[in-house]
């Protein structure tokens, strides 16, 4: 099997940048009207919101709640898969009736994660508006989702591999794009 | 870590990192039990069959309550309206209900092993609610997920169990998942109630056929139902039993002052326990019945996971 090839596509300064740029246009498109919650899906969506939430209190002052979401139960491909995935708790510490929730996820790509993550958000409430904020949209949707706010899009080939490195799970930030051969 | 078992017929066989495991999944499905929408699809289009050919209320309710909110179907046997009434042979009975094309049938049966037997027979998963004298798993997990909330911790632990442990089930499913985290474990009762022989099933087991001598340190005080019919003249009548061994206020006290009420249930108030210490904070009875549907999630999902029977193992 020939080498897949690996090409970076942001360093950790870009990366930074990019998330820093994303927390700063979801203070100016949502507003402080309603008070917005950050919901991060595991496993690096839950940084991503936590640096969001950091740079929207530098950039206002105010405290957006944090919570993470577990979407291992309402996979649709769990009859696919040879093993039950292992299922992570569930930690969103307020109520999202209501509430303006941002959904956050390192990678937007089948958008199958994301009408997982509504179902779950579904269970715990009936937040007022759900958006969605990711860092790389790399295309290809088999479900009518679209991002509220994106990092950086991506043109990129079905079989390509987009892996975001975050420094609180990998120790360093950048993002890598695999071309299949 | 993950869990590689095809069944769960006891806690015996389990490592204690199995069973950290096991606790570690319970925790996130416990979350769903706190949500107003507590149903979910993830286990939709599978069926789980409840085969309970010993009379059951409690567990076979959160056997059912645990597959309908995983979104799992169910398909009910009940001792008094089964063929084995009409003489069909256990494993007539499972082959039929297996015919059926469920994915997991979860069993209890009077005959200790009688899971065991249904296991080496049937293609499909097995979850044992209860053999006999012999294990009830699914008891002993949720016991320990109820402990270490509770307490923080499942090591080294001083446990102190009540009633008749010759008969208990509940007891062995403890014993064994206890034993593992290093607790240590009096076994308390009559005499008659009390087989030397469990000493062996696990290290650290004491027999104290005296309560006040059993509960001085103890951090949990698991009480067990009595079967009425166990107590008769002259051997133990029901006055004697209450007499030397009801857990009272009084002695409930001579246990670690925060130490944790358990009780398997049904509780027989008045009988092995005193409404007062049934209804007292250290009690978490409730608790166990809350934790029970949690564990009995975790173990149907994570037993019915894989790919279909009949395809490459995996």
């Amino acid at each position: 099997m020939p080498a897949r090839e690996k090409t970076q596509l942001l360093n950790a300064a870009q990366t930074g940048r990019t998330i820093e740029r994303l927390g700063h246009e979801i203070v100016e498109k949502t507003g402080e009207k309603h008070g917005i919650a950050l919901i991060g899906i595991r496993r690096r969506g839950v940084p991503l919101a936590q640096r969001l939430a950091r740079t929207i209190r530098a950039a206002t002052g105010a405290e957006a709640p944090i919570g993470i979401l577990d979407i291992t139960l309402y996979r649709d491909d769990l009859s696919l898969v040879t093993a039950h995935p292992v299922v992570q708790s569930t930690d969103i510490p307020f109520s999202v009736d209501d509430r303006d929730v941002i959904l956050v996820d390192d990678v937007l790509f089948t958008g199958r994660t994301i009408r997982a993550a509504m179902n779950g958000l579904f269970d715990l409430g009936r937040p007022r508006r759900i958006l969605l904020c990711v860092l790389v949209d790399r295309g290809h949707r088999e479900l009518p989702i679209e991002a509220t706010y994106v990092g950086r899009r991506l043109e990129t080939r079905p079989e390509d591999v987009v892996e975001v490195h975050l420094k609180e799970i990998d120790g360093e930030d950048r993002v890598l794009l695999e071309r299949a051969p | 870590m993950s869990f590689t078992f095809r069944h769960l017929l006891g806690t015996e066989a389990l490592t204690r990192d199995e069973i950290t495991f096991l606790l570690d999944q319970s925790r996130a499905f416990q979350g769903i039990q706190k949500q107003p929408l507590k149903k979910l699809a993830t286990l939709r289009g599978k069926s789980a069959v409840l085969a309970f050919f010993e009379t059951s209320t409690r567990t076979r309710i959160s056997f059912g309550t645990a597959a309908a909110r995983l979104g799992a179907d169910t398909m009910n046997l009940q001792a008094e309206s089964s063929s084995t009434q009409k003489g069909e042979s256990l494993v007539d009975t499972v082959r039929t209900l297996e015919a059926m094309k469920p994915d997991v049938i979860v069993i209890r049966h009077a005959a200790s092993g009688a899971p065991h037997f249904v296991a080496e027979r049937l293609g499909i998963p097995v979850i044992n609610a209860g053999d006999g004298v012999h294990e009830h798993p699914t008891q002993g997990l949720l016991d320990a997920l109820t402990i270490s909330d509770r307490l923080g911790r499942l090591d080294g632990l001083d446990v102190t169990i009540v009633g008749d442990i010759r008969h208990s089930r509940v007891a062995r499913s403890n014993i064994h998942v206890l034993s593992k985290f290093g607790c240590r474990i009096t076994l308390c009762g009559p005499a008659m109630w009390l087989p030397p022989e469990i000493t062996q099933i696990a290290p650290n087991i004491r027999l104290e056929p005296r309560l006040d001598r059993a509960l001085p340190g103890a951090q949990v005080v698991m009480v067990l139902r009595v079967q009425t019919e166990r107590l008769q003249e002259p051997a133990l009548p029901a006055d004697e039993y209450i007499r030397l061994y009801q857990m009272t206020p009084e002695r409930l006290a001579l246990a670690r002052p925060d130490a944790l009420l358990m009780h398997p249930g049904p509780m027989i108030r008045g009988l092995e326990i005193d409404p007062a210490v049934a209804d007292s904070p250290q009690s978490c009875v409730l608790e166990q019945v809350t934790n029970g549907v949690a564990v009995r999630m975790a173990v149907l999902y994570l037993l019915t996971g894989g790919a279909p029977s009949g395809a490459a193992a995996g």
